[in-house]
């Protein structure tokens, strides 16, 4: 119950600093994008602050074993950098500038029932599901 | 050269609202031990596992309410999508594939990975921000012009 009241004040916190911030308005995405245009370097700013917040705090949750309520902490354990990282960054990020989203941008979007969010927030979602089903298939042989 | 759009940067909110999401990011793995990419925990609702489901849901619940929310107490900052639907589409699923295969998004990579200080998180932004830099490039500079 705490574990997703938590969860929940995460997520709605996450969804207003992305909606202060710009980050879940497209055009500004793609103006921060566009170097060789006029360039609105704002979202910089909103990388720089939460990663200046994140700092501290998964400095702390390193030293754990186990989160404040108790529950076993989970930091990835992954430090490969191999092909399947870069190739699909670069996929991601061709998407995202087509667009201007990212996942939880679209997400916030698709909660103001903007049509064209939910309409890209079902491709990205049948994106994932469409990599999930070809990994089990080639690992099930 | 760079030429900044002054009257589009809007430093306050920006990093306001950068300090929330980091804010957000912190509260989840100080408090659950879980990481805040919300790629990771779409994905991870698509094939639930025991304990794990409630929470993925509860926070994506979370983001898509926020809107809703704030539209209650003030007016919603503008959501401007000029991408027509076939672009939209394809976007959409470059974004899901991507985000799968390389294991993160914007969140996790850019924000709760650079801030684990994660070398693999910190080439998948470079890679991203410089393949969103080349798309918009060729789209607005190349085939635009």
């Amino acid at each position: 119950m705490k574990f997703s009241l938590v969860s929940l004040i995460s997520g709605l916190l996450f969804g207003a600093g992305l909606l202060l911030s710009g980050m879940a308005n497209p055009a500004k995405v793609l103006g921060f994008l566009d170097l060789a245009g006029t360039w609105d370097p704002s979202l910089a700013l909103v990388m720089g602050g939460a990663i200046l917040v994140g700092l501290v705090a998964f400095s702390f949750a390193k030293k754990q074993t186990v989160s404040v309520l108790g529950f076993d902490m989970k930091l990835p354990k992954t430090t490969a950098i191999n092909k399947r990282l870069i190739i699909g960054s670069i996929g991601f990020g061709v998407g995202w500038g087509l667009a201007g989203f990212c996942p939880g941008p679209a997400l916030v979007a698709f909660g103001a029932g903007e049509t064209k969010a939910i309409v890209f927030v079902a491709a990205m979602i049948a994106g994932i599901a469409a990599f999930q089903v070809v990994e089990r298939k080639q690992r099930t042989g | 050269m760079i030429n900044i759009d002054w009257s589009s940067f809007t430093p306050w909110t920006a990093l306001s609202g950068g300090v929330l999401i980091g804010i957000a990011a912190a509260i989840l793995i100080i408090f659950n031990g879980r990481i805040a990419g919300i790629s990771g925990i779409l994905a991870g609702l698509l094939v639930p596992q025991k304990k794990e489901t409630l929470w993925r849901a509860a926070f994506i619940l979370g983001i898509v309410a926020t809107p809703f929310i704030w539209s209650s107490f003030a007016t919603l900052p503008a959501i401007q999508i000029d991408a027509g639907y076939p672009v939209l589409i394809v976007a959409g699923l470059l974004v899901g594939i991507g985000t799968a295969y390389g294991s993160g998004c914007t969140s996790g990579h850019g924000v709760c990975g650079m801030s684990r200080l994660s070398l693999r998180s910190v080439v998948a932004t470079i890679s991203f921000m410089f393949a969103g830099f080349v798309t918009v490039y060729i789209v607005r500079h190349l085939i635009g012009a």
